[in-house]
Protein backbone atom coordinates (compact mmCIF):
# COMPACT_ATOMS: atom_id res chain seq x y z
CA UNK A 1 0.00 0.00 0.00
CA UNK A 2 2.80 2.41 0.91
CA UNK A 3 4.65 1.53 -2.27
CA UNK A 4 1.55 2.28 -4.25
CA UNK A 5 1.59 5.74 -2.67
CA UNK A 6 5.19 6.20 -3.75
CA UNK A 7 4.34 5.27 -7.33
CA UNK A 8 1.62 7.88 -7.26
CA UNK A 9 3.56 10.91 -6.12
CA UNK A 10 7.09 10.06 -7.31
CA UNK A 11 6.66 11.27 -10.93
CA UNK A 12 5.27 14.58 -9.67
CA UNK A 13 8.49 15.13 -7.76
CA UNK A 14 10.97 13.60 -10.20
CA UNK A 15 9.71 15.53 -13.25
CA UNK A 16 10.32 19.05 -11.77
CA UNK A 17 13.65 17.89 -10.32
CA UNK A 18 14.81 16.67 -13.74
CA UNK A 19 13.58 19.89 -15.35
CA UNK A 20 15.52 22.02 -12.87
CA UNK A 21 18.64 19.85 -13.40
CA UNK A 22 18.29 20.24 -17.16
CA UNK A 23 18.08 24.04 -16.88
CA UNK A 24 21.12 24.14 -14.55
CA UNK A 25 23.25 21.96 -16.81
CA UNK A 26 22.09 23.93 -19.83
CA UNK A 27 23.06 27.29 -18.22
CA UNK A 28 26.43 25.88 -17.11
CA UNK A 29 27.21 24.51 -20.56
CA UNK A 30 26.36 27.82 -22.20
CA UNK A 31 28.43 29.94 -19.77
CA UNK A 32 31.39 27.56 -19.25
CA UNK A 33 31.94 26.88 -22.96
CA UNK A 34 30.92 30.36 -24.04
CA UNK A 35 28.51 29.06 -26.66
CA UNK A 36 27.10 31.63 -29.06
CA UNK A 37 23.45 32.63 -28.55
CA UNK A 38 22.70 31.60 -32.15
CA UNK A 39 23.72 28.02 -31.43
CA UNK A 40 22.37 27.52 -27.92
CA UNK A 41 20.71 30.46 -26.20
CA UNK A 42 20.81 30.44 -22.39
CA UNK A 43 17.62 29.34 -20.59
CA UNK A 44 17.01 32.87 -19.41
CA UNK A 45 16.84 34.17 -22.99
CA UNK A 46 14.50 31.35 -23.99
CA UNK A 47 12.32 32.06 -20.96
CA UNK A 48 12.13 35.73 -21.86
CA UNK A 49 11.22 34.86 -25.43
CA UNK A 50 8.62 32.41 -24.22
CA UNK A 51 7.12 35.12 -22.00
CA UNK A 52 6.76 37.45 -24.99
CA UNK A 53 5.28 34.65 -27.02
CA UNK A 54 2.66 33.78 -24.40
CA UNK A 55 1.34 37.32 -24.06
CA UNK A 56 1.04 37.75 -27.83
CA UNK A 57 -2.54 36.89 -28.91
CA UNK A 58 -1.24 35.90 -32.35
CA UNK A 59 0.60 32.96 -30.73
CA UNK A 60 -2.67 31.56 -29.42
CA UNK A 61 -4.12 31.81 -32.92
CA UNK A 62 -1.25 29.63 -34.14
CA UNK A 63 -1.76 27.17 -31.27
CA UNK A 64 -5.42 26.95 -32.17
CA UNK A 65 -4.62 26.24 -35.83
CA UNK A 66 -2.18 23.47 -34.96
CA UNK A 67 -4.49 21.89 -32.39
CA UNK A 68 -7.38 21.98 -34.88
CA UNK A 69 -5.27 20.22 -37.51
CA UNK A 70 -4.03 17.62 -35.04
CA UNK A 71 -7.45 16.84 -33.60
CA UNK A 72 -9.18 16.71 -37.00
CA UNK A 73 -6.53 14.40 -38.41
CA UNK A 74 -6.60 12.27 -35.28
CA UNK A 75 -10.39 11.99 -35.34
CA UNK A 76 -10.41 10.93 -39.00
CA UNK A 77 -7.66 8.38 -38.31
CA UNK A 78 -9.52 7.05 -35.29
CA UNK A 79 -12.75 6.43 -37.20
CA UNK A 80 -11.08 4.94 -40.27
CA UNK A 81 -8.48 3.02 -38.26
CA UNK A 82 -11.04 1.38 -36.00
CA UNK A 83 -13.34 0.55 -38.91
CA UNK A 84 -10.45 -0.81 -41.00
CA UNK A 85 -9.02 -2.75 -38.07
CA UNK A 86 -12.34 -4.38 -37.24
CA UNK A 87 -13.04 -5.30 -40.88
CA UNK A 88 -9.55 -6.68 -41.52
CA UNK A 89 -9.51 -8.42 -38.14
CA UNK A 90 -12.77 -10.14 -38.92
CA UNK A 91 -12.18 -11.08 -42.56
CA UNK A 92 -8.93 -13.02 -42.62
CA UNK A 93 -8.67 -13.35 -46.41
CA UNK A 94 -9.13 -9.61 -46.87
CA UNK A 95 -6.29 -8.94 -44.46
CA UNK A 96 -4.05 -11.35 -46.38
CA UNK A 97 -5.05 -9.69 -49.66
CA UNK A 98 -4.40 -6.21 -48.27
CA UNK A 99 -1.10 -7.07 -46.60
CA UNK A 100 1.22 -6.11 -49.51
CA UNK A 101 -0.53 -2.77 -49.88
CA UNK A 102 -0.36 -2.14 -46.14
CA UNK A 103 3.33 -2.99 -45.96
CA UNK A 104 4.12 -0.86 -49.00
CA UNK A 105 2.25 2.09 -47.56
CA UNK A 106 3.87 1.66 -44.19
CA UNK A 107 7.44 1.66 -45.45
CA UNK A 108 6.95 4.79 -47.60
CA UNK A 109 8.25 7.78 -45.62
CA UNK A 110 4.86 9.43 -45.53
CA UNK A 111 6.07 12.95 -44.77
CA UNK A 112 7.59 12.87 -48.25
CA UNK A 113 4.02 13.00 -49.56
CA UNK A 114 3.34 16.45 -48.13
CA UNK A 115 4.40 18.36 -51.26
CA UNK A 116 1.91 16.27 -53.21
CA UNK A 117 -0.87 17.16 -50.77
CA UNK A 118 0.12 20.80 -51.05
CA UNK A 119 -0.29 20.55 -54.83
CA UNK A 120 -3.65 18.85 -54.45
CA UNK A 121 -5.16 20.68 -51.48
CA UNK A 122 -3.23 23.94 -51.31
CA UNK A 123 -1.46 25.61 -48.41
CA UNK A 124 -4.49 25.64 -46.09
CA UNK A 125 -5.48 23.35 -43.26
CA UNK A 126 -6.57 20.44 -45.45
CA UNK A 127 -3.13 19.22 -46.46
CA UNK A 128 -1.97 19.23 -42.80
CA UNK A 129 -5.09 17.47 -41.56
CA UNK A 130 -4.55 14.76 -44.17
CA UNK A 131 -0.91 14.38 -43.17
CA UNK A 132 -1.83 14.11 -39.48
CA UNK A 133 -4.56 11.58 -40.34
CA UNK A 134 -2.28 9.40 -42.46
CA UNK A 135 0.43 9.25 -39.81
CA UNK A 136 -2.10 8.47 -37.06
CA UNK A 137 -4.04 5.93 -39.10
CA UNK A 138 -1.55 3.05 -39.10
CA UNK A 139 -0.87 2.70 -35.39
CA UNK A 140 -4.63 2.65 -34.79
CA UNK A 141 -5.37 0.23 -37.63
CA UNK A 142 -2.64 -2.21 -36.62
CA UNK A 143 -3.52 -2.14 -32.92
CA UNK A 144 -7.24 -2.63 -33.53
CA UNK A 145 -6.49 -5.46 -35.97
CA UNK A 146 -4.39 -7.14 -33.28
CA UNK A 147 -7.04 -6.45 -30.65
CA UNK A 148 -9.86 -8.00 -32.67
CA UNK A 149 -7.67 -11.07 -33.23
CA UNK A 150 -6.64 -11.48 -29.62
CA UNK A 151 -10.00 -11.99 -27.95
CA UNK A 152 -9.25 -14.77 -25.48
CA UNK A 153 -10.40 -18.24 -26.57
CA UNK A 154 -11.42 -19.17 -23.06
CA UNK A 155 -13.56 -16.03 -22.86
CA UNK A 156 -15.19 -16.93 -26.15
CA UNK A 157 -15.99 -20.37 -24.76
CA UNK A 158 -17.72 -18.75 -21.80
CA UNK A 159 -19.97 -16.72 -24.09
CA UNK A 160 -20.61 -19.67 -26.38
CA UNK A 161 -21.38 -21.89 -23.41
CA UNK A 162 -23.97 -19.37 -22.32
CA UNK A 163 -25.55 -19.32 -25.76
CA UNK A 164 -24.85 -15.57 -26.07
CA UNK A 165 -26.14 -13.67 -29.09
CA UNK A 166 -23.83 -11.88 -31.55
CA UNK A 167 -24.72 -8.54 -30.01
CA UNK A 168 -24.15 -9.49 -26.39
CA UNK A 169 -20.88 -11.19 -27.31
CA UNK A 170 -19.78 -7.92 -28.90
CA UNK A 171 -21.04 -5.78 -26.02
CA UNK A 172 -19.73 -7.90 -23.13
CA UNK A 173 -16.62 -9.47 -24.65
CA UNK A 174 -15.27 -8.20 -27.96
CA UNK A 175 -15.63 -4.47 -27.33
CA UNK A 176 -14.11 -4.40 -23.83
CA UNK A 177 -11.29 -6.74 -24.77
CA UNK A 178 -10.39 -4.65 -27.86
CA UNK A 179 -10.54 -1.25 -26.11
CA UNK A 180 -7.06 -1.49 -24.52
CA UNK A 181 -5.64 -2.02 -28.01
CA UNK A 182 -7.60 0.95 -29.35
CA UNK A 183 -6.15 3.14 -26.61
CA UNK A 184 -2.63 1.82 -27.14
CA UNK A 185 -3.02 2.80 -30.81
CA UNK A 186 -4.46 6.19 -29.85
CA UNK A 187 -1.56 7.04 -27.57
CA UNK A 188 0.90 6.49 -30.41
CA UNK A 189 -1.43 8.12 -32.94
CA UNK A 190 -1.87 11.40 -31.07
CA UNK A 191 1.91 11.88 -31.04
CA UNK A 192 2.10 11.01 -34.74
CA UNK A 193 -0.70 13.46 -35.60
CA UNK A 194 1.28 16.26 -33.97
CA UNK A 195 4.30 15.30 -36.06
CA UNK A 196 2.16 15.21 -39.21
CA UNK A 197 0.64 18.62 -38.59
CA UNK A 198 3.95 20.28 -37.68
CA UNK A 199 5.87 18.87 -40.64
CA UNK A 200 2.97 19.95 -42.84
CA UNK A 201 3.26 23.46 -41.45
CA UNK A 202 7.04 23.49 -42.00
CA UNK A 203 6.56 22.91 -45.69
CA UNK A 204 3.74 25.24 -46.55
CA UNK A 205 1.34 27.88 -45.33
CA UNK A 206 1.57 30.78 -42.91
CA UNK A 207 -0.22 29.49 -39.83
CA UNK A 208 0.43 27.18 -36.91
CA UNK A 209 3.29 26.44 -34.54
CA UNK A 210 5.30 24.75 -37.31
CA UNK A 211 5.11 27.99 -39.26
CA UNK A 212 6.29 29.91 -36.15
CA UNK A 213 9.32 27.61 -35.95
CA UNK A 214 10.21 28.31 -39.58
CA UNK A 215 9.70 32.07 -39.26
CA UNK A 216 11.88 32.25 -36.13
CA UNK A 217 14.51 30.34 -38.02
CA UNK A 218 14.31 32.74 -40.96
CA UNK A 219 14.65 35.66 -38.56
CA UNK A 220 17.72 33.91 -37.04
CA UNK A 221 16.04 34.37 -33.65
CA UNK A 222 17.33 31.33 -31.76
CA UNK A 223 15.68 32.15 -28.39
CA UNK A 224 12.29 32.45 -30.15
CA UNK A 225 12.95 29.18 -32.00
CA UNK A 226 13.62 27.40 -28.72
CA UNK A 227 10.63 29.06 -27.11
CA UNK A 228 8.30 27.82 -29.87
CA UNK A 229 9.71 24.33 -29.50
CA UNK A 230 9.02 24.44 -25.76
CA UNK A 231 5.47 25.56 -26.52
CA UNK A 232 5.11 22.74 -29.04
CA UNK A 233 6.29 20.21 -26.50
CA UNK A 234 3.74 21.56 -24.03
CA UNK A 235 0.90 21.33 -26.56
CA UNK A 236 1.95 17.78 -27.51
CA UNK A 237 2.05 16.76 -23.84
CA UNK A 238 -1.38 18.17 -23.13
CA UNK A 239 -2.84 16.24 -26.08
CA UNK A 240 -1.11 13.02 -25.04
CA UNK A 241 -2.30 13.30 -21.45
CA UNK A 242 -5.83 14.00 -22.65
CA UNK A 243 -5.79 10.63 -24.46
CA UNK A 244 -4.18 9.00 -21.45
CA UNK A 245 -6.85 10.43 -19.18
CA UNK A 246 -9.59 9.15 -21.50
CA UNK A 247 -7.98 5.72 -21.25
CA UNK A 248 -7.96 5.85 -17.47
CA UNK A 249 -11.61 6.77 -17.42
CA UNK A 250 -12.78 4.24 -20.01
CA UNK A 251 -10.74 1.17 -19.07
CA UNK A 252 -9.86 1.60 -15.39
CA UNK A 253 -9.74 -2.19 -15.06
CA UNK A 254 -6.80 -2.63 -17.44
CA UNK A 255 -3.27 -3.50 -16.31
CA UNK A 256 -1.79 -0.50 -18.11
CA UNK A 257 -3.91 1.80 -15.96
CA UNK A 258 -3.16 0.50 -12.49
CA UNK A 259 -0.18 2.11 -10.82
CA UNK A 260 2.85 -0.06 -11.11
CA UNK A 261 4.05 -1.34 -7.80
CA UNK A 262 7.74 -1.70 -7.14
CA UNK A 263 9.06 -5.17 -6.61
CA UNK B 1 -38.50 -45.06 -31.04
CA UNK B 2 -37.63 -48.75 -31.47
CA UNK B 3 -34.20 -47.66 -32.50
CA UNK B 4 -33.88 -45.74 -29.29
CA UNK B 5 -35.02 -48.69 -27.15
CA UNK B 6 -32.60 -50.96 -28.95
CA UNK B 7 -29.75 -48.66 -28.22
CA UNK B 8 -30.83 -48.38 -24.60
CA UNK B 9 -30.86 -52.16 -24.33
CA UNK B 10 -27.46 -52.39 -25.92
CA UNK B 11 -25.82 -49.95 -23.56
CA UNK B 12 -27.56 -51.64 -20.68
CA UNK B 13 -25.66 -54.78 -21.60
CA UNK B 14 -22.42 -52.87 -21.54
CA UNK B 15 -22.99 -51.40 -18.12
CA UNK B 16 -20.76 -52.80 -15.42
CA UNK B 17 -21.98 -55.21 -12.81
CA UNK B 18 -23.82 -53.89 -9.81
CA UNK B 19 -25.67 -51.56 -12.09
CA UNK B 20 -29.00 -53.28 -12.07
CA UNK B 21 -30.39 -52.11 -8.76
CA UNK B 22 -33.78 -50.53 -9.35
CA UNK B 23 -32.96 -47.21 -7.71
CA UNK B 24 -30.19 -46.40 -10.17
CA UNK B 25 -31.39 -43.37 -12.13
CA UNK B 26 -29.64 -44.51 -15.31
CA UNK B 27 -32.54 -46.91 -15.80
CA UNK B 28 -35.06 -44.17 -16.43
CA UNK B 29 -36.10 -43.74 -20.04
CA UNK B 30 -34.12 -40.85 -21.53
CA UNK B 31 -30.71 -40.13 -20.10
CA UNK B 32 -29.97 -36.46 -19.45
CA UNK B 33 -26.71 -36.67 -21.38
CA UNK B 34 -25.81 -39.28 -23.92
CA UNK B 35 -22.77 -39.91 -26.07
CA UNK B 36 -23.15 -42.67 -28.65
CA UNK B 37 -20.07 -43.85 -30.53
CA UNK B 38 -18.42 -40.45 -30.25
CA UNK B 39 -15.07 -39.97 -32.02
CA UNK B 40 -12.96 -36.86 -32.05
CA UNK B 41 -10.01 -36.27 -34.32
CA UNK B 42 -8.22 -32.93 -34.14
CA UNK B 43 -6.71 -31.85 -37.45
CA UNK B 44 -4.08 -29.19 -37.61
CA UNK B 45 -1.31 -28.25 -40.01
CA UNK B 46 1.07 -30.54 -38.14
CA UNK B 47 -1.19 -33.55 -38.61
CA UNK B 48 -4.06 -35.21 -36.85
CA UNK B 49 -4.57 -36.28 -33.23
CA UNK B 50 -7.13 -38.90 -32.39
CA UNK B 51 -8.38 -37.60 -29.06
CA UNK B 52 -11.43 -39.83 -28.53
CA UNK B 53 -12.59 -43.12 -30.03
CA UNK B 54 -15.95 -44.82 -29.71
CA UNK B 55 -17.16 -43.18 -26.51
CA UNK B 56 -20.52 -44.47 -25.26
CA UNK B 57 -21.71 -42.75 -22.13
CA UNK B 58 -25.15 -42.25 -20.61
CA UNK B 59 -25.65 -39.93 -17.67
CA UNK B 60 -29.05 -40.03 -15.99
CA UNK B 61 -30.82 -36.94 -14.69
CA UNK B 62 -29.55 -36.15 -11.22
CA UNK B 63 -26.56 -38.44 -11.53
CA UNK B 64 -23.05 -37.37 -10.49
CA UNK B 65 -20.38 -38.78 -12.80
CA UNK B 66 -16.68 -38.23 -12.29
CA UNK B 67 -14.27 -38.50 -15.20
CA UNK B 68 -10.70 -39.49 -14.35
CA UNK B 69 -7.65 -40.27 -16.43
CA UNK B 70 -4.09 -39.25 -17.10
CA UNK B 71 -3.17 -35.83 -18.41
CA UNK B 72 -3.85 -35.61 -22.12
CA UNK B 73 -6.22 -38.57 -22.28
CA UNK B 74 -9.10 -36.48 -23.61
CA UNK B 75 -11.11 -35.49 -20.53
CA UNK B 76 -11.40 -31.85 -21.53
CA UNK B 77 -12.24 -32.85 -25.08
CA UNK B 78 -15.01 -35.15 -23.84
CA UNK B 79 -16.44 -32.44 -21.61
CA UNK B 80 -16.35 -29.83 -24.39
CA UNK B 81 -18.21 -32.23 -26.64
CA UNK B 82 -20.84 -32.77 -23.94
CA UNK B 83 -21.11 -29.00 -23.51
CA UNK B 84 -21.70 -28.48 -27.21
CA UNK B 85 -18.56 -26.35 -27.52
CA UNK B 86 -16.91 -28.82 -29.86
CA UNK B 87 -18.61 -30.89 -32.54
CA UNK B 88 -17.59 -34.56 -32.53
CA UNK B 89 -16.09 -35.96 -35.74
CA UNK B 90 -18.25 -39.06 -35.39
CA UNK B 91 -21.16 -40.32 -33.35
CA UNK B 92 -24.08 -38.63 -31.70
CA UNK B 93 -24.40 -36.25 -28.72
CA UNK B 94 -27.80 -35.90 -27.07
CA UNK B 95 -29.00 -33.82 -24.15
CA UNK B 96 -32.44 -34.48 -22.73
CA UNK B 97 -33.03 -36.82 -25.66
CA UNK B 98 -32.44 -34.08 -28.25
CA UNK B 99 -29.42 -34.05 -30.52
CA UNK B 100 -27.09 -31.20 -29.59
CA UNK B 101 -25.84 -30.87 -33.18
CA UNK B 102 -28.17 -30.60 -36.12
CA UNK B 103 -26.58 -30.20 -39.52
CA UNK B 104 -23.49 -28.49 -38.12
CA UNK B 105 -25.56 -26.12 -35.97
CA UNK B 106 -25.83 -26.29 -32.22
CA UNK B 107 -29.18 -26.51 -30.48
CA UNK B 108 -28.94 -23.38 -28.30
CA UNK B 109 -31.95 -24.26 -26.19
CA UNK B 110 -30.48 -27.49 -24.87
CA UNK B 111 -27.13 -25.92 -24.21
CA UNK B 112 -28.61 -23.01 -22.24
CA UNK B 113 -29.54 -25.36 -19.38
CA UNK B 114 -25.84 -26.11 -18.81
CA UNK B 115 -23.52 -24.50 -16.32
CA UNK B 116 -19.86 -24.76 -17.31
CA UNK B 117 -16.71 -24.50 -15.23
CA UNK B 118 -13.52 -24.56 -17.28
CA UNK B 119 -10.01 -25.62 -16.35
CA UNK B 120 -9.12 -21.90 -16.23
CA UNK B 121 -11.36 -19.40 -14.43
CA UNK B 122 -11.91 -17.36 -17.64
CA UNK B 123 -13.28 -14.38 -15.73
CA UNK B 124 -13.68 -11.16 -17.70
CA UNK B 125 -11.08 -8.69 -16.37
CA UNK B 126 -13.31 -5.69 -17.08
CA UNK B 127 -16.13 -6.89 -14.84
CA UNK B 128 -16.13 -6.94 -11.05
CA UNK B 129 -16.53 -10.33 -9.38
CA UNK B 130 -20.20 -9.55 -8.90
CA UNK B 131 -20.72 -8.76 -12.58
CA UNK B 132 -18.76 -11.84 -13.63
CA UNK B 133 -20.85 -14.07 -11.41
CA UNK B 134 -24.08 -12.52 -12.68
CA UNK B 135 -23.08 -12.56 -16.37
CA UNK B 136 -25.34 -15.53 -17.25
CA UNK B 137 -28.27 -13.68 -15.67
CA UNK B 138 -27.42 -10.50 -17.55
CA UNK B 139 -27.53 -12.40 -20.84
CA UNK B 140 -31.00 -13.60 -19.89
CA UNK B 141 -32.21 -10.08 -19.31
CA UNK B 142 -32.58 -10.39 -15.53
CA UNK B 143 -32.80 -6.92 -13.92
CA UNK B 144 -29.87 -5.37 -12.09
CA UNK B 145 -31.17 -5.59 -8.53
CA UNK B 146 -32.00 -9.30 -8.82
CA UNK B 147 -28.62 -9.95 -10.41
CA UNK B 148 -26.81 -8.22 -7.60
CA UNK B 149 -28.75 -10.07 -4.91
CA UNK B 150 -28.08 -13.42 -6.57
CA UNK B 151 -24.39 -12.62 -7.03
CA UNK B 152 -24.04 -11.79 -3.33
CA UNK B 153 -25.73 -15.05 -2.36
CA UNK B 154 -23.40 -17.04 -4.60
CA UNK B 155 -20.27 -15.20 -3.48
CA UNK B 156 -21.15 -16.06 0.11
CA UNK B 157 -21.73 -19.67 -0.92
CA UNK B 158 -18.25 -20.05 -2.44
CA UNK B 159 -16.55 -18.06 0.32
CA UNK B 160 -16.03 -14.83 -1.63
CA UNK B 161 -18.29 -12.66 0.51
CA UNK B 162 -16.84 -9.13 0.64
CA UNK B 163 -15.07 -9.46 -2.72
CA UNK B 164 -18.11 -8.63 -4.85
CA UNK B 165 -16.68 -5.28 -5.97
CA UNK B 166 -13.13 -6.52 -6.57
CA UNK B 167 -11.66 -7.00 -10.01
CA UNK B 168 -10.51 -10.52 -10.97
CA UNK B 169 -6.86 -9.41 -11.06
CA UNK B 170 -7.11 -8.57 -7.35
CA UNK B 171 -8.00 -12.18 -6.45
CA UNK B 172 -5.82 -15.25 -6.04
CA UNK B 173 -6.02 -18.12 -8.54
CA UNK B 174 -8.14 -20.24 -6.23
CA UNK B 175 -10.49 -17.36 -5.49
CA UNK B 176 -10.93 -16.75 -9.21
CA UNK B 177 -11.79 -20.37 -9.75
CA UNK B 178 -14.42 -20.17 -7.00
CA UNK B 179 -15.87 -17.09 -8.71
CA UNK B 180 -16.06 -19.12 -11.93
CA UNK B 181 -17.98 -21.81 -10.05
CA UNK B 182 -20.37 -19.19 -8.70
CA UNK B 183 -20.89 -17.93 -12.25
CA UNK B 184 -21.76 -21.42 -13.45
CA UNK B 185 -24.31 -21.78 -10.66
CA UNK B 186 -25.94 -18.39 -11.16
CA UNK B 187 -28.61 -19.43 -13.62
CA UNK B 188 -29.57 -22.60 -11.72
CA UNK B 189 -28.35 -25.01 -14.38
CA UNK B 190 -29.89 -28.47 -14.50
CA UNK B 191 -26.60 -29.83 -15.85
CA UNK B 192 -23.20 -28.88 -14.43
CA UNK B 193 -20.10 -29.68 -16.48
CA UNK B 194 -16.92 -29.04 -14.51
CA UNK B 195 -13.34 -29.40 -15.76
CA UNK B 196 -10.95 -29.83 -12.80
CA UNK B 197 -12.65 -26.98 -10.99
CA UNK B 198 -10.76 -27.46 -7.73
CA UNK B 199 -7.31 -28.04 -9.21
CA UNK B 200 -6.04 -24.63 -8.07
CA UNK B 201 -7.38 -24.85 -4.51
CA UNK B 202 -5.52 -25.70 -1.32
CA UNK B 203 -6.47 -28.97 0.39
CA UNK B 204 -8.67 -27.38 3.05
CA UNK B 205 -10.64 -25.20 0.65
CA UNK B 206 -10.91 -28.14 -1.68
CA UNK B 207 -12.50 -30.25 1.05
CA UNK B 208 -14.94 -27.48 1.83
CA UNK B 209 -15.81 -27.02 -1.87
CA UNK B 210 -16.33 -30.76 -2.24
CA UNK B 211 -18.84 -30.75 0.60
CA UNK B 212 -20.50 -27.66 -0.86
CA UNK B 213 -20.70 -29.18 -4.32
CA UNK B 214 -22.23 -32.37 -2.93
CA UNK B 215 -24.93 -30.41 -1.15
CA UNK B 216 -25.59 -28.19 -4.19
CA UNK B 217 -25.93 -31.26 -6.39
CA UNK B 218 -28.33 -32.97 -4.01
CA UNK B 219 -30.49 -29.93 -3.23
CA UNK B 220 -30.80 -28.80 -6.84
CA UNK B 221 -30.96 -32.32 -8.24
CA UNK B 222 -28.52 -31.19 -10.96
CA UNK B 223 -26.78 -33.68 -13.21
CA UNK B 224 -23.02 -33.29 -12.81
CA UNK B 225 -20.11 -34.41 -14.94
CA UNK B 226 -16.92 -33.65 -13.06
CA UNK B 227 -13.38 -34.02 -14.43
CA UNK B 228 -10.61 -34.53 -11.89
CA UNK B 229 -7.09 -35.84 -11.50
CA UNK B 230 -7.77 -36.94 -7.96
CA UNK B 231 -9.19 -40.44 -7.51
CA UNK B 232 -10.23 -39.87 -3.86
CA UNK B 233 -12.04 -36.71 -4.91
CA UNK B 234 -13.83 -38.61 -7.67
CA UNK B 235 -14.89 -41.34 -5.25
CA UNK B 236 -15.99 -38.86 -2.63
CA UNK B 237 -18.24 -36.95 -5.02
CA UNK B 238 -19.50 -39.35 -7.64
CA UNK B 239 -22.17 -41.98 -8.09
CA UNK B 240 -20.09 -43.40 -10.90
CA UNK B 241 -16.46 -42.94 -11.84
CA UNK B 242 -15.53 -43.22 -15.51
CA UNK B 243 -11.90 -44.01 -16.21
CA UNK B 244 -10.50 -42.83 -19.56
CA UNK B 245 -7.42 -44.44 -21.08
CA UNK B 246 -5.20 -42.37 -23.35
CA UNK B 247 -4.33 -42.09 -27.03
CA UNK B 248 -6.93 -42.38 -28.32
CA UNK B 249 -9.18 -41.68 -25.35
CA UNK B 250 -11.49 -44.60 -24.65
CA UNK B 251 -13.60 -45.61 -21.69
CA UNK B 252 -11.38 -48.05 -19.85
CA UNK B 253 -13.79 -48.89 -17.06
CA UNK B 254 -16.71 -47.58 -15.07
CA UNK B 255 -16.85 -48.03 -11.32
CA UNK B 256 -19.96 -47.55 -9.19
CA UNK B 257 -19.54 -45.88 -5.84
CA UNK B 258 -21.95 -47.41 -3.35
CA UNK B 259 -21.58 -45.01 -0.48
CA UNK B 260 -24.53 -43.44 1.30
CA UNK B 261 -25.14 -39.70 1.05
CA UNK B 262 -24.60 -37.19 2.42
CA UNK B 263 -20.95 -38.20 2.65
CA UNK B 264 -18.73 -36.70 5.31
CA UNK B 265 -15.04 -35.94 4.80
CA UNK B 266 -14.21 -38.74 7.27
CA UNK B 267 -15.63 -41.25 4.82
CA UNK B 268 -12.09 -41.72 3.49
CA UNK B 269 -11.29 -44.06 6.39
CA UNK B 270 -14.19 -46.40 5.58
CA UNK B 271 -13.27 -49.73 3.98
CA UNK B 272 -15.75 -49.33 1.12
CA UNK B 273 -14.21 -45.96 0.20
CA UNK B 274 -10.67 -47.31 0.36
CA UNK B 275 -11.62 -50.35 -1.66
CA UNK B 276 -13.11 -48.24 -4.47
CA UNK B 277 -10.09 -45.95 -4.55
CA UNK B 278 -7.79 -48.97 -4.67
CA UNK B 279 -9.76 -50.56 -7.51
CA UNK B 280 -9.51 -47.34 -9.55
CA UNK B 281 -5.78 -47.01 -8.86
CA UNK B 282 -5.21 -50.55 -10.04
CA UNK B 283 -7.26 -49.94 -13.17
CA UNK B 284 -5.30 -46.75 -13.89
CA UNK B 285 -2.00 -48.59 -13.43
CA UNK B 286 -2.81 -51.55 -15.62
CA UNK B 287 -4.08 -49.29 -18.40
CA UNK B 288 -0.68 -47.64 -18.76
N1 LIG C 1 -7.34 -27.82 -30.06
C1 LIG C 1 -6.60 -28.94 -30.18
N2 LIG C 1 -5.94 -29.20 -31.34
C2 LIG C 1 -5.22 -30.32 -31.50
N3 LIG C 1 -5.07 -31.26 -30.55
C3 LIG C 1 -5.69 -31.07 -29.37
C4 LIG C 1 -6.48 -29.90 -29.13
N4 LIG C 1 -6.97 -29.99 -27.87
C5 LIG C 1 -6.51 -31.14 -27.36
N5 LIG C 1 -5.75 -31.81 -28.26
C6 LIG C 1 -5.11 -33.12 -28.05
O1 LIG C 1 -6.10 -34.03 -27.63
C7 LIG C 1 -5.62 -34.83 -26.56
C8 LIG C 1 -6.56 -34.73 -25.37
O2 LIG C 1 -6.53 -33.42 -24.87
P1 LIG C 1 -7.42 -32.95 -23.64
O3 LIG C 1 -7.21 -31.50 -23.45
O4 LIG C 1 -8.81 -33.40 -23.86
O5 LIG C 1 -6.74 -33.76 -22.45
P2 LIG C 1 -7.09 -33.79 -20.88
O6 LIG C 1 -7.42 -35.17 -20.53
O7 LIG C 1 -8.09 -32.75 -20.56
O8 LIG C 1 -5.70 -33.41 -20.24
P3 LIG C 1 -5.40 -32.60 -18.86
O9 LIG C 1 -5.72 -33.54 -17.75
O10 LIG C 1 -3.94 -32.31 -18.94
O11 LIG C 1 -6.24 -31.38 -18.87
C9 LIG C 1 -4.21 -34.37 -26.27
O12 LIG C 1 -3.33 -35.33 -26.81
C10 LIG C 1 -4.07 -33.06 -26.95
O13 LIG C 1 -2.79 -32.94 -27.52
MG1 LIG D 1 -8.04 -30.99 -19.46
Amino acid sequence: MEQRGVAKWLPWVSAPVMLVLLVIVWSLVVSVFGISEFVLPPPSAVAASLGELLVDPATWGHVQVTVTEVLSGFAIALVLGVLGGVVLGRIAWLEVAMRPALVAFQVVPKVALIPIFVIWFGFGLTSKVIMAAILAFFPILLNVLLGVRSVDRGHRDVMRGLGATRWSTFRNLELPSTLPYVFAGMEVAIVFSVIGAIVGEYLGGNEGLGFLVVSSLNALDAPALFAVIVLLAAVGSVLFFAVNLAKRLVIPWHESVSEKEFA
Amino acid sequence: MTEHLLRAARSEAELPQGYDEPATPADTLTPELELAGVDKVYSSRRGTTEALRGIDLRVAAGEFVALVGRSGCGKTTLLRILAGLLPPTGGEVRAGGRPVWRGGRRDEETVSRFGLVFQEPNLFPWFTIEDNVALPLKLRGVDRATRRARAHELCDLVGLGGFEKSLPRELSGGMRQRAAIARALSCDPSVLLMDEPFGALDALTRDRMNLELQSIASTTGATVVFVTHSIPEAVFLADRVVLLSPRPGRIHSVVDVDLARPRELEIDVEPAFRETVRALRTALDEEA
